[in-house]
């Protein structure tokens, strides 16, 4: 057992009646009193503010020219860094020799620099592949002194504009810097929002001033996980992992065709091989949408069956709130995975009906 | 009302006990979304898990406290499972039980005694 770290606002979630578990090595607030169900709806009726400062935040700041350091970036991942503008951020995707997924994140254009923003959990992983792989081209600079934040909700764009003026114009994916404030409108909610780096000092005063207005209530690691669940979103480590390639989890709209077979930058990537023919000729299993009929939610490990014949297993799923049934997400064979198709789950000793379905669950809301 | 180490209430309603979860079992579960009630008509033995429970975090079991039948659920919970977070004590009530002997709940804590336990 390693010793779980403390979150830089600890006390503050504290103080906000947080209730901490472990996860991915912090102490983490899962829920605050008003619990996971108000906090969801709430997030997707106002403004949800969540403290994700458990996430790497990475700076890759070139040696030499910023076209080596996007050169070595995209060495990692099958995703167009090349023509992302200054002032944009992407999704990416970094992968290994069997195409599989290592880890999902963001990367920013910063003009002079990229700005990275990586999951806790492979934060230590992630760092030292790129400095591995950068390492002639960039200094690969940990952001240790900064909290992330994320305020998401239909609320967001005027609670912020309110402390932070001129965050209203940014569009989806925008990135921008604001005096001390790093911000990106973008989340994990499915909901217009924006991420927030805030430098460590100037935290706590700024998390205070959000939560002084009416719309904004704190969030915990609960809601978070079931508003990325009906928004559709992937969660590495459940529904992504090192054997799982990105078109298997239906990640192919991150691969730009200029990555792809026939494109000026075709391949390059580690798991080429695999993830262009997966593109050529389809996935042999893809993940996929569930609606369980009835109310029982079907939670990650729950096993899948059609004609009784062992089909997947769920990699997340619960209740969703504003969905107001259960909903999960699963990979099943490619030829199960038409929205519609019947198959069963087994739960508690009992095969329930599952419909296979579109996703997102909930409709986002991004601000494009 | 008596209470088990399980966080279930047990309350004498003429010849038949009442069980529900306590409000701090309620809390602790978190919202409740789904409730799976047995059939009336059930015999079972005491530690059978009897009710299965969903929050929003996880599934939670519900054991039978006593041996005995199960001789009423309250099925508004299949359609209103909140109501195990809104009134616990109450209208949140999971199933009634026959007993041979209502002796057997002297064994479990008073009010007190719970309360101590939760600290």
């Amino acid at each position: 057992m390693t010793d779980l770290q403390r979150l830089p606002l600890h006390d503050l979630h504290v103080a906000l009646g947080g209730r901490m578990v472990p996860f991915a090595g912090y102490e983490m607030p899962v829920q605050y009193p008003a619990g996971v169900m108000k906090e969801h709806l709430h997030t997707r009726a106002a403004a949800g503010l969540f403290d994700v400062s458990h996430m790497g935040q990475v700076i890759l700041r070139p040696r030499g020219d910023m076209a080596a350091l996007v050169a070595g970036f995209e060495a990692m991942m099958p995703v167009d860094v090349a023509s992302l503008p200054e002032g944009r951020q992407r999704y990416g995707l970094f992968t290994n020799e069997a195409g599989g997924v290592l880890d999902d994140l963001m990367f920013a254009n910063r003009g002079d620099h990229l700005f990275v923003v990586v999951n806790a959990g492979c934060k230590a992983q992630d760092i030292a592949l790129m400095q591995a792989a950068l390492a002639e081209v960039a200094e690969v600079q940990p952001v240790t002194d900064r909290c992330l934040l994320a305020l998401q909700g239909p609320a967001a764009e005027a609670v912020l504009d309110r402390l932070v003026p001129g965050v209203a114009a940014m569009r989806f994916m925008d990135v921008g810097v604001f005096g001390d404030l790093w911000i990106s409108r973008s989340g994990y909610t499915g909901e217009d929002g924006f991420e927030i780096s805030v430098p460590d000092a100037a935290a706590e005063a700024f998390v205070r001033d959000l939560l002084a207005m009416d719309e904004v209530l704190p969030i915990g690691l609960g809601a978070r996980d079931s508003l990325r669940l009906e928004a559709g979103l992937c969660l590495y480590g459940h529904d992504l992992d090192q054997v799982t390639s990105p078109v298997e989890a239906g990640l192919a709209w991150a691969i730009q065709k200029v990555r792809r077979a026939g494109g000026a930058r075709e391949g390059g990537f580690p798991g080429a091989a695999r993830i262009l023919r997966e593109l050529a000729e389809g996935p042999a299993r893809k993940r996929v949408g569930l609606r369980p009929e009835g109310r029982a939610p079907m939670r990650e490990g729950t096993a899948l069956f059609h004609d009784d014949t062992a089909a997947g297993v769920i990699s997340s799923g619960g209740f969703g709130p504003s969905v107001g049934a259960p909903i999960a997400m699963a990979y099943l064979p490619a030829g199960l995975s038409a929205p519609g198709t019947a198959i069963e789950a087994e739960l508690r000793g009992k095969r329930l009906p599952v419909t296979v379905c579109d996703m997102p669950f909930h409709p986002t809301s991004y601000k494009r | 009302m008596k209470y088990t180490k399980e966080h279930e209430w047990l309350r004498v309603e003429g010849d038949l006990v009442v069980v529900g979860i306590t409000e701090h079992a309620a809390t602790a579960l978190g919202d409740v979304v789904f409730v799976e009630l047995p059939e009336t008509g059930t015999m079972v033995t005491e530690g059978d898990e009897i009710v299965v429970i969903e929050s929003v975090k996880a599934a939670s079991d519900i054991l039978a406290p006593v041996d005995g039948e199960i001789v009423a659920v309250n099925a508004t919970l299949s359609d209103n499972p909140a109501l195990v977070n809104e009134d616990p004590l109450g209208a949140g009530w999971f199933f009634k039980m026959k007993l041979d002997d209502l002796a057997v709940l002297d064994q479990f804590m008073d009010e007190d005694e719970y309360t101590a336990l939760i600290g």
